[in-house]
């Protein structure tokens, strides 16, 4: 282990309970180096959901709560709302986030809420065995897809963005150093941020998804088969498209917004005491 | 109408006209809650109306969740970012919020849920009272878990029962419910509230199974849903430790029952027929007693247990009564949950017959039945929406009495 990472994991709480060649391992390295970059140990809370990924910050030695499956994104708006001048880092997978938790992610997107989301996807729900998430591809044979599957896949980032979020970016466990650049201006962009992670599953998803259980050959994979996001650019069949896909910092923020008539109705309601007593 | 009043003795407030959902808002106003999620449900909902404004007044946070579901995650979440906590809900919201509670009572997280119950199943009937959820509220998250649950029969009871839910949920970090009904919630009547924030107590350490401290500052806490020690690390997979942690979450609560319990009787002393009653059938039961005893004018009040407002009769002549022949008292139980079975068995043991008239299918009843083996318990259900008449009570009664 790194330095870095004994000063932020609790060993006592070690080894992860993570498959070998799992992609979460890239996950906690990229988030804790761009906490770390930030110096805002103290200031940043960690909420995850239900699932591998939301078993991530549970290893941090940091503020964490590790909430109900799909809820992450509700029990993170009320303690962001509670705390408007802190920051709230949410781990969350594909099934978490999309499936059981859509409705959360759909509403924190609208309100433009001011929280870093990063989603773990790795096509599967690999907790409970290898069932099909809303993010498999269609077609693919899982435990619950016996036949392939024909549910149609979303695309993470691409339906955060349609929903309103802010930032959004994508990229894969090959990609940790953009990852963890991203998740340093996702926590810093004041707005909604939404960081899609191409994960690795070997266990569950990686004979069916990439015909190897080896987690380098798949690596390998996200290395080769990745296309840098260009503005305007239709990108090639088949590649994952990895980048900022958009920062935008017009668009206001929700905590903003109710602090501000927060801080109106206050001022109205002096004035209105005031007038009283003359 | 509103006047400065120093009645009910030793408590000053301002005594005003209201109803019973804007007694809980301005209760939860006065108890500290300065956070508030919710999501739009009749009969509740003059509750996150009143509190959409009364929130930004008080310099706290309003927010209109997307769910029922989000809306108690919502709490929780606040909670732990250091503000006290409130959602009001009533019956379908509530069954969606079940799931949060089961986390908040394994995570000690103090949040206050006020249900204003309705008719149900299902969709039932949204503007009709009901106490159908009396055991919903005890068991409606999965697995092994204690819940604190108030049971209000006046506007002064929905404004001091919501105060002392913040005081419970605070003292034993659990989540504690404020079962209201619709009758309570939309009635109006007179009510004693206060000015400014009351100051209310963290719990002791003693009453705490895995004690984190709110986020950011510097605890590195750890709230998991997941079994855990009491540092927060999971033990789900240890069987003895696990075994231990359920029993610990809820002994705190089972343990400490007579510093929960709030239990009212009248004409107990000598009565050999009691009605057993909780939240708004509570007030029929009160005027049948009253029938029996011939009791004209109203009640004194004065302050009691915990320091809440309680209801005195005279005792009346009694002879103008065609009852007046029943030996009848009434025990009116505040706190439901947990079971206050010693209270109640000290003050109905006595009695041959126990009537236990609810606005339900007959669930609460089971509870007295167990406790009081004694006595003969006699269910008296009424479901559809309306509350019982104290003639009909004591119709019921005098049948069985006599037969």
């Amino acid at each position: 282990m790194n330095r870095l990472m004994e000063r932020y994991l609790k060993t006592d709480a070690l080894p992860t309970l993570f498959c070998p060649g799992c992609g979460n391992g890239i996950v906690q390295n990229a988030a804790i180096a761009a906490v770390d970059r930030l110096g805002m140990r103290q200031d940043i809370a960690c909420v995850s959901g239900i699932g591998c990924s939301s078993w991530i910050p549970c290893y941090f030695a940091m503020d964490v709560m590790h909430t109900t499956h799909g809820r992450a994104l509700a029990f993170a708006t009320g303690l962001k709302l509670a705390r408007p001048e802190k920051e709230v880092l949410v781990f969350t997978g594909d099934g978490d986030c999309m499936a059981i938790g859509g409705n959360h992610l759909l509403h924190a997107c609208r309100r433009n809420i001011d929280m870093c989301v990063i989603m773990v996807n790795n096509y599967i729900y690999g907790m409970t065995g290898g069932q099909k998430s809303p993010a498999t591809p269609y077609g693919l044979t899982t435990k619950t897809s016996p036949w392939g599957s024909y549910d149609e896949p979303l695309q993470g980032a691409e339906l955060a963005m349609d929903l309103g979020a802010t930032y959004a970016a994508r990229w894969t466990t090959a990609h940790p150093a953009q990852l963890s650049k991203s998740i340093e201006a996702g926590i810093k962009h004041k707005g909604f941020a939404f960081i899609e992670v191409i994960s690795q599953c070997p266990t569950q998803s990686g004979k069916e998804l990439y015909g190897t259980r080896d987690a380098a050959k798949i690596v390998q994979y996200f290395k080769e088969n990745s296309w840098s996001y260009k503005h305007g650019v239709k990108p090639p069949e088949g590649k994952i498209v990895v980048g900022v896909l958009r920062h935008d910092n017009d668009k206001g923020e929700f905590t903003e917004k109710m602090l501000e008539k927060q801080k109106a109705v206050q001022s109205s309601r002096s004035r209105k005491k005031g007038g009283e007593g003359q | 109408m509103e006047a400065n009043a120093t009645s009910s003795k030793g408590r000053s407030g301002r005594k005003s006209i209201m109803q019973g959902n804007e007694a809980c808002a301005k209760g939860a106003v006065y108890a500290g809650c300065r956070f508030f999620a919710g999501y739009p449900i009749t009969p509740s909902t003059e509750i996150i109306e009143l509190l959409s404004e009364e929130m930004m007044n008080a310099g706290g946070v309003f927010i209109q969740m997307e769910d029922e579901i989000a809306s108690a995650c919502a709490i929780c979440g606040a909670r732990w970012g250091g503000k006290k906590a409130m959602t009001a809900t009533s019956g379908p919201g509530f069954t969606l919020m079940q799931e949060t509670i089961g986390f908040a009572a394994v995570t000690e997280t103090p949040v206050v849920i006020v249900n204003v119950q309705r008719g149900g199943p299902s969709t039932g009937q949204p503007t009709m009272s009901s106490q159908q959820d009396i055991y919903q509220v005890r068991y409606g998250s999965h697995g092994d878990y204690e819940i604190i649950a108030l049971a209000p029969s006046s506007v002064q009871e929905m404004y001091d029962f919501t105060v002392r839910a913040f005081e419970l949920s605070e003292k034993f970090r659990t989540p504690v419910v404020v079962l209201a009904d619709e009758v309570v919630g939309h009635m109006r009547e007179k009510v004693i509230v206060y000015e400014g924030e009351k100051q209310i107590r963290a719990g002791h350490r003693s009453y705490v199974v895995s004690p984190q401290e709110d986020f950011y500052t510097g605890g590195n806490s750890m709230v998991e849903g997941q079994l855990h020690d009491e540092y927060g690390r999971r033990i789900g997979h240890l069987a003895q430790e696990s075994g231990q942690f359920i029993r610990s979450i809820n002994r705190k609560i089972t343990d400490h029952i007579d510093e929960i319990a709030d239990v009212d009787s009248f004409f107990m002393e000598d009565a050999d027929v009691a009605i057993v009653a909780y939240g708004s059938v509570a007030r029929p039961a009160t005027s049948a007693v009253r029938l029996v005893k011939g009791i004209k004018e109203e009640a004194e009040e004065k302050v009691g247990r915990f320091g809440l407002i309680k209801k005195v009769f005279s005792r009346g002549k009694g002879t103008e009564s065609p009852y007046s022949h029943l030996k009848l008292g009434l025990v009116k139980v505040n706190s439901v949950w947990p079971f206050p079975e010693a209270e109640i068995r000290r003050l109905a043991g006595h009695c041959k017959y126990v009537f236990v008239p609810e606005m339900n299918i007959g669930k609460y009843y089971r509870e007295i039945e167990r406790c009081l083996p004694e006595c003969r318990v006699v269910s008296l259900p009424k479901v559809g929406g309306e509350l019982h008449k104290p003639k009909e009570l004591l119709a019921e009664i005098e049948r069985v009495v006599t037969a």
